[in-house]
């Protein structure tokens, strides 16, 4: 075909163009996108792998989130795509992960600091493979503005708290000082399954298939729909946007305006630098509700594609990556919680960060432990975002009046019912 | 092509044709020889051809994969590897108990896109319309600096969907400028972008914002190419201007009244982007379009659903083909005007 | 100054003002507002830090607070203006805070620490621009490169859009040929369809092409504008068929015609396409992100906007790198408006 050969041979131009030189080196690409510092972290240590091994080069690009969960998944299935990926659709990207197990030097290493982190990366059907590790693991949780309690003069709830407890104080609280939210909650499934899961919802039947509507996620939801309703909580997180969207409370919060925010440990960098010391904040362990007192576990997991041409250079990057020095020197200049069991038992020294930082890291740190089973179920499910999705999506239209909630539940089981089946289809 | 403008600067002109006429020159030599192998008429074939590969590969080609994608299921991205599912998808979109009631709809979020979409519409090129007549009358009035007013109303026309939005975005959010504006005068703050009908307010306005001058200036220069003598003779008259306006200004304005309304039309069927980034189709899904319906579906969820995406794109692209050729009739008529 | 004087004394005709001229620039007064006004905000967002850009209400200027240097204390400390007991303000600078009290000092007298409730004292601020939102990312990313690849995206695919649409133009409006109302109506019929709805199989035709990665995956699918035919053809029909047979009798080629003769003549439509073609390339984000993956190959809009997070957008940057793309839209904006706007104006839009 006449055009097409026209085309590659512009293509060819193009590439010559784009690339200037040639390597004589293998290259390894990694699809990174940042919350914070995380990419200039990573792009330092990457420099330092670099001279240690002068035969490969690493390059880092750095992308928009939206580049990683909707174009991703596209570039892979079409066989495109970066060797190595930081991605949160650890399920979804798992179809396209490489096993790295036969060019591991020490998979016991893996198993031992990164085991029950590694499910949540496998291939459906697989329980050997090793794929990745968690570049940060993320704990769902309320961060309170400690320094509102106590201009209003009222204790702060304790560790076993529930979230009744935890709801009074926030909107006894905000009438005392006139802050306009006594409580908010990001527009997040993971925020929201925390939450649900402590009021006892199961998420699964005995089968194994997704049983998402009972009880205990019916509880979750009517307080989260009442409590918009009796302005508990602002409607600009989850009675805005539509769809799965994300909208958090980094501002409100910042401002003094909210008392409490139910969201995780990925803040903690954010808030050291933006609050400054205008006011003290503190991480507050999980709420409890009918049947638990947990969050979620989550996070970014640094994953090796399958389709990568040089599958020794990219063992060996992630080799260098998820060494203990490495690994750790990581997790503590990005202040992430960390998703290495051996650093983790041995508590991580966050040399940059402020005292109530360090604290609040240490709060989050000790959840990991204290999750309940069904949020690690339900991290490791395959199709988790489908859920979040749906229950996000739903709820949201409930709250903003759109529809009933008994509507939105009828709705939430059908869309996920459609969704797998519509991925089951071959 | 009445205008009372200078003719545009031919220098600029130059400084864009001038790299390209030594390649011009290089083509000439087998466009030549080609035309005494095929003859003067075939040529057309020739000048259409570049035009047709490319449309061909990344326009006609890819409609008709998104026509196999819509009868086809499974997430899988190569068509050859997609299960037919016939009209399984089409069926799913349109299983509705009503169609006038969103909630009785299977596939509800569809069909919210599309009575958003239509309601976004009307009242944007109905506020499009007014707003760009109403600044061109103005314009087109005696005033000193036209040019740069005209200028001013142009500006936004340039900027991208993206940036529009995000402007907006920190003017219009809960601590943006306005609610401070409103809370300094003593006010109580408003939820712009979390009030349904706020938020359908605002993404009209922006839109009419940014895209005004464009149609602006397409009715300004309508204006100038109405004759002089015909305001003349009614100040004459001592007719009063509402008159003139309305029987004169108005019916010889219309056919680029025409222009403004289909153009508007399209612009307002096909908007994502600046409602994306302001709203992202909230409150609830009240300013959730139809093409922020299909884009969600193939892409935002975690079950890339192209099949489903791709029958709504062939439902959309049926109504803007009909809205097309209704855009046809009305500018024939306008031919014969 | 001279915009001013001749504002005032601007009027429809000499004599008296009628109600309709003051209206008329009150509205356009209201215009200047609204039209630049949201623009300037963000650009003067952009200046303000981190901290200072979440603040409620939200100050005018970029401005941060105020530090002075005080004896015995290694950092800069903030200053306060304190409401003493007795009623009396004073500046003071804060050592640290301790829950709802604060320890400060007078800078001019160390020694003495006072203590302070935390809703007596206010920030002390000044204007300051927060220049690292623009040098940090600069310096942190390929910054060069992406501009490069950006300018080289639209100026080929500006060239090449302008060629071969004209080429078609040429075609649809100085010939009849058989085919020629399929080609219309294929045209017409694509004039409305947006690229977002058929991103995927666009996506699997550039991978099959062998594209993805190379800047010619962000030029070609959209070079083939329907716009750009329709509109070039619509303008050409108003030329001069006489011109045309002339030169056919002076025995000039088809294509000296077209370039030639039709070319020069159809400037102003030309010229408006290549503007709207500059402001879409530019401007592209969606398409890019889907075939661009390496550094090496991001255009600006790609490139500048890793900032954006799962959750967190890092707004400050964002905002900072926002108003370093739109800056070259800007200049062209000022240098040209005069052309654009008359050409627009010009063109066969009616």
């Amino acid at each position: 075909m006449q055009g097409r050969h026209w085309v590659s041979a512009l293509a060819l131009t193009a590439g010559l163009l784009a690339s200037g030189v040639a390597f004589a080196q293998t290259t390894v690409r990694i699809a990174w996108y940042s919350d914070g510092i995380e990419g200039e972290v990573v792009s330092d240590l990457l420099k330092r792998f670099e001279t240690q091994n002068k035969d490969i080069k690493v390059v880092l690009d750095q992308v928009p989130y939206k580049a990683i969960t909707e174009n991703l998944p596209v570039q892979l299935a079409s066989g495109q795509g970066p060797d190595i990926a930081r991605v949160v659709d650890l399920g979804g990207v798992a179809r396209y992960a490489l096993d790295l197990r036969p060019y591991l030097k020490d998979a016991g290493y893996w198993e031992k600091n990164f085991g029950p982190f590694l499910p949540w990366m496998r291939p459906a059907g697989d329980d050997k493979a090793i794929t990745g590790f968690m570049t940060q693991l993320t704990v769902t949780g309320p961060l309170v503005n400690k320094t509102l309690f106590e201009q209003a003069g009222i204790a702060m709830p304790g560790a076993k708290a529930s979230w009744d407890d935890w709801a009074k104080a926030a909107k006894a609280v905000a009438t005392k000082v006139q802050a306009p939210f006594p409580l908010a909650m990001d527009r997040s499934g993971h925020r929201f399954f925390g939450l649900a899961i402590s009021e006892g919802a199961k998420l699964f039947d005995t089968k194994g298939e997704p049983a998402v509507i009972d009880d205990g996620f019916k509880r979750a939801a009517q307080r989260v729909f009442d409590w918009h309703k009796d302005g508990v909580m602002p409607k600009e997180l989850w009675g805005s946007v539509s769809g799965a969207a994300y909208r958090g409370a980094n501002d409100e919060f910042k401002n003094a305006q909210v008392v409490m925010y139910v969201s995780g440990s990925w803040q903690i960098a954010q808030f050291d630098k933006t609050v400054g010391n205008a006011f003290d904040w503190v991480a507050a362990p999980s709420p409890c509700g009918a049947a638990a007192c947990t969050g979620m576990p989550g996070g970014a997991g640094l994953v090796a594609i399958k389709a990568t041409k040089n599958p020794e250079a990219v063992a060996k990057v992630m080799e260098y990556l998820a060494s203990e020095p490495v690994l750790s020197e990581f997790y503590a200049r990005s202040l992430f919680v960390p998703g290495h069991l051996g650093i983790a038992a041995k508590g991580l020294d966050y040399k940059d960060a402020s005292p109530q930082a360090k604290a609040a890291l240490k709060v989050f740190s000790d959840q990991v432990a204290n999750l309940s089973p069904v949020a690690y179920a339900l991290q490791g499910y395959v199709n988790n975002r489908i859920i979040f999705n749906a229950a996000i999506s739903r709820v949201g239209q409930a709250i903003s009046g759109e529809t009933t909630l008994d509507e939105a539940y009828k709705r939430i089981a059908s869309d996920i019912e459609q969704q797998i089946a519509e991925r089951n289809k071959k | 092509m009445a205008s009372a403008e200078p003719a545009a600067p031919r220098g600029a002109a130059h400084f864009f044709a001038a790299p390209l006429s030594l390649l011009m020159r290089l083509v000439d030599w087998p466009m030549s020889a080609l035309q005494r192998l095929i003859g003067e008429r075939q040529m057309a074939y020739a000048f259409l051809l570049p035009n047709i590969v490319f449309f061909g590969l990344f326009v006609f080609l890819p409609l008709i994969i998104n026509v196999v994608f819509s009868v086809t299921g499974g997430t899988a991205l190569f068509p050859s590897q997609r299960p037919f599912v016939g009209g399984e998808q089409y069926a799913y979109l349109f299983d509705c108990g009503s169609f006038l009631d969103p909630n009785s709809c299977r596939e509800d979020h569809f069909w919210r896109g599309v009575s958003n979409t239509a309601r976004f519409t009307v009242f944007q090129v109905t506020a499009m319309v007014l707003f760009s007549l109403v600044t061109a009358v103005v314009l087109n009035m005696r005033i000193r600096a036209r040019g740069f007013f005209r200028a001013v109303y142009f500006f936004p026309v340039l900027l991208s969907p993206v940036v529009v939005a995000l402007t907006w975005k920190w003017i219009l959010q809960r601590d943006g400028l306005l609610n401070a504006g409103i809370t300094s005068l003593g006010g109580e703050r408003i939820l712009f972008l979390v009030d349904p009908s706020w938020a359908m307010f605002w993404i009209v306005f922006v839109s009419v914002w940014a895209h005004m001058g464009f149609y602006t200036l397409i009715l300004l220069a309508g204006l100038q190419a109405i004759p002089a003598d015909l305001y003349e003779a009614a100040e004459m008259d001592a007719t009063p201007r509402w008159r003139v306006f309305w029987r004169i200004t108005l019916p010889l304005l219309w056919p680029n009244m025409i222009v403004v309304i289909v153009l508007a039309l399209i612009k307002g069927v096909q908007t994502f982007d600046e409602v994306f980034v302001l709203t992202g189709g909230g409150p609830g899904t009240a300013t959730l379009m139809v093409v922020h319906y299909i884009y969600e579906t193939a892409f935002s969820n975690q079950v890339q659903n192209f099949g489903l995406a791709a029958a709504a794109s062939v439902v959309l692209g049926v109504v803007l083909f009909a809205l097309t050729l209704a855009q046809l009739a009305a500018s024939n008529r306008k031919g014969a005007a | 100054m001279s915009l001013v004087t001749k504002l005032a004394t601007a009027r429809r005709k000499p004599g008296r003002w009628h109600w309709t001229d003051v209206a008329a620039y009150a509205y356009l007064a209201l215009g200047v507002v609204l039209m630049f006004g949201p623009v300037l905000w963000l650009a003067m967002s952009s200046f303000k830090t981190q901290a200072g850009l979440l603040e409620f209400p939200p100050s005018l200027l970029p401005m941060s607070q105020q530090e002075v240097v005080v004896a015995g204390h290694a950092q800069p400390l903030p200053l306060f203006e304190v409401t003493m007991p007795d009623g009396s303000t004073r500046v003071l600078a804060q050592v640290r805070r301790i829950g709802i009290q604060a320890q400060m000092v007078d800078p001019a007298n160390p020694a003495e620490v006072i203590r302070v409730a935390i809703d007596k004292r206010t920030p002390v601020r000044e204007f300051k621009l927060a220049t690292e939102n623009y040098t940090e990312p600069l310096e942190r990313f390929a910054f060069t490169r992406f501009l490069w690849n950006s300018v080289f995206v639209t100026v080929v695919a500006t060239i090449i859009t302008l060629i071969i649409n004209s080429m078609a133009a040429y075609a649809l409006s100085i010939y009849e040929f058989r085919g020629k109302n399929t080609v219309m109506l294929m045209v017409i019929g694509t004039l409305m369809i947006p690229i977002t709805i058929i991103l995927v199989p666009v996506y699997l035709v550039v991978t099959e092409l062998g594209l993805v990665n190379s800047l010619w995956a962000v030029i070609l699918p959209g070079a083939a504008t329907p716009t750009g035919v329709f509109l070039l053809r619509q303008y050409m029909l108003t030329l001069p068929r006489d011109l045309i047979e002339a030169a056919r009798m002076d025995k000039a080629s088809e294509w000296q015609i077209y370039w030639r003769i039709v070319m020069p003549l159809a400037m102003p439509a030309l010229a408006v396409l290549a503007i709207f073609s500059v402001m879409w390339r530019w401007n592209e984000f969606l398409w890019p992100l889907a075939v661009l993956t390496k550094t090496e190959s991001y255009t600006l809009q790609i490139g500048l906007n890793a900032f954006q997070g799962e959750l967190q957008t890092q707004w400050h940057y964002l905002l900072a790198m926002t108003v370093v793309t739109l800056l070259p839209v800007a200049l062209v904006f000022v240098f040209l408006q005069r052309f654009i706007t008359t050409g627009i104006a010009n063109t066969g839009m009616k």
